[in-house]
């Protein structure tokens, strides 16, 4: 049997479709879920969440948000989500930079926290972006 | 009687009028669409996040204790959050706003849960609606620019998180939001709403039929306080998309209105212009023909 999958953001619904496996980034690590796993519900960190259906891959960019295991579905409601195809990886790289800099101006401990975020994205969307350069 | 010169100058004006009414109409009719789009994208991610707090919430249990955005205190100070939009020519829609933020202002200010009064200031987006409150004396705490035609989520988050701070410090006991609502093109409707204390979501049957099996990391208390910030921003997201469909469609109206009446106009004053025009070339007649009379 597979697994209904649904990737929602506030802006849009992402990704609908049927899937064999989804690893999630938790905040206390990689989850994978495969058909029939128990009901759970969990919050998100930073990171990629791989979605793999007969042999080929994909992978979106996550950033906050919660997931919720259903008897019937997968929920994905993530703060951010990307397809990693809709990465720029040039952006990504100046995106980092910028956040790079600012951190090191930066004195305000709330400012440092919402910074620190900020990088957090760009590494991972950077990341996500050279793997799939790099993978072809 | 005014002169051809002058109705002719009239007319013109009149239809460069009309012009720019029409362009406007089609502006605002294509940022409808748009604006009524993102609403239709928003429900998925904001109807599942309920979903998933009214399971979380009937597995925790719901005290104030466990999370204090639950915290019903003695309401004496309250903010209300009031988007209007920073352009004018939308029809009645920013003074229908105002006007009932005033009313539930002057309301809300001697109710005070039958203990005094409540001391209430506004957290204004938009400036239609900064400046309203400001003439009418009611203090302004913060002034947010409004966010554009595409509002991303993150744009809402410094708004719900200064709201939520101030909630949790105690500096408010209440948050409410004011908006138009998005009827229809034709109907918006003014809306005021509580955000803060959060609502207790109500059981759902299927939620006490499966909570039992459901896991929760790390627990369902931890799960809650990290929900229930991200339902306030949902609120005051779903809020500014509302008020924007609501912009676009007032505007669209009152110029397609504008646009009517000046066509009207022009009617009416192309009207007098041949009738005039008319009665000049008479008259000219009548000066010649007389005057070939008297020399004859």
């Amino acid at each position: 049997m597979p697994l209904q999958l649904e990737v929602v953001s506030p802006e849009r619904r992402v990704f609908t479709d049927e899937v064999d496996m989804v690893i999630v980034p938790g905040r206390n690590g990689q989850l994978g879920i495969l058909p029939h796993h128990t009901p759970l519900v969990s919050s998100l960190g930073v990171g990629e969440l791989r979605i793999k259906k007969g042999g080929t891959e994909q992978s979106l960019l996550i950033s906050g948000g919660f997931v919720e295991v259903r008897p019937d579905k997968v929920i994905v409601m993530a703060d951010l989500a990307e397809h990693s195809d809709e990465i720029d990886e040039a952006k990504a790289v100046e995106a980092r930079r910028h956040a790079e800099a600012e951190l090191q101006q930066t004195k305000d401990p709330v400012d440092i926290a919402r910074v620190r975020a900020s990088l957090q994205t760009a590494l991972m969307r950077e990341r996500i972006a050279t793997r799939r350069r790099t993978r072809g | 009687m005014p002169s051809l010169k002058d109705i002719r100058g009239r007319i013109g004006s009149v239809r460069n009028i009309a012009q720019i009414t029409r362009a406007m109409e089609m502006v605002a009719a294509s940022r409808m669409k748009r604006a009524q789009d993102s609403i239709l994208a928003a429900r998925p991610y904001a109807d599942e996040l309920e979903a998933t707090l009214e399971r979380v919430a009937s597995a925790a249990n719901l005290t104030e204790e466990i999370d204090p955005l639950l915290a019903n205190r003695p309401v004496k100070r309250a903010a209300i959050i009031v988007i209007t939009t920073d352009r004018g020519l939308a029809g009645s829609l920013n003074a229908n706003a105002t006007r009932s933020v005033l009313r539930w202002v002057t309301e809300r200010a001697s109710s005070g849960n039958g203990d005094g009064s409540v001391e209430i200031e506004a957290i204004t987006v938009g400036r239609k609606g900064r400046d309203a409150l400001r003439r009418a004396g009611v203090p302004i705490a913060a002034h947010f620019p409004p966010l554009g035609d595409r509002p991303s989520f993150g744009d809402v988050t410094p708004i719900a998180r200064l709201v939520t701070e101030d909630f949790l410090s105690g500096k408010y006991d209440e948050i409410d939001i004011a908006y138009s609502s998005f009827v229809s093109t034709l109907a918006q409707k003014p809306e005021i709403d509580t955000l803060l204390p959060v609502a207790r979501p109500e059981l759902g049957e299927e939620g006490e039929r499966t909570n039992d099996e459901y896991l929760f990391e790390p627990s369902p208390e931890a799960v809650l306080s990290r929900l229930l910030p991200h339902y306030v921003a949902i609120g005051i997201y779903r809020a500014v998309l509302e008020n924007n469909a609501s912009e676009q469609s007032a505007r669209m109206i009152a110029m397609r209105n504008s646009t009517d009446n000046a066509n009207e106009l022009i009617d009416d004053l192309t009207l007098v212009y041949n009738k005039t025009r008319q009665a000049t070339i008479t008259r000219e007649m009548i000066e010649i023909a007389s005057g070939a009379e008297a020399l004859g």
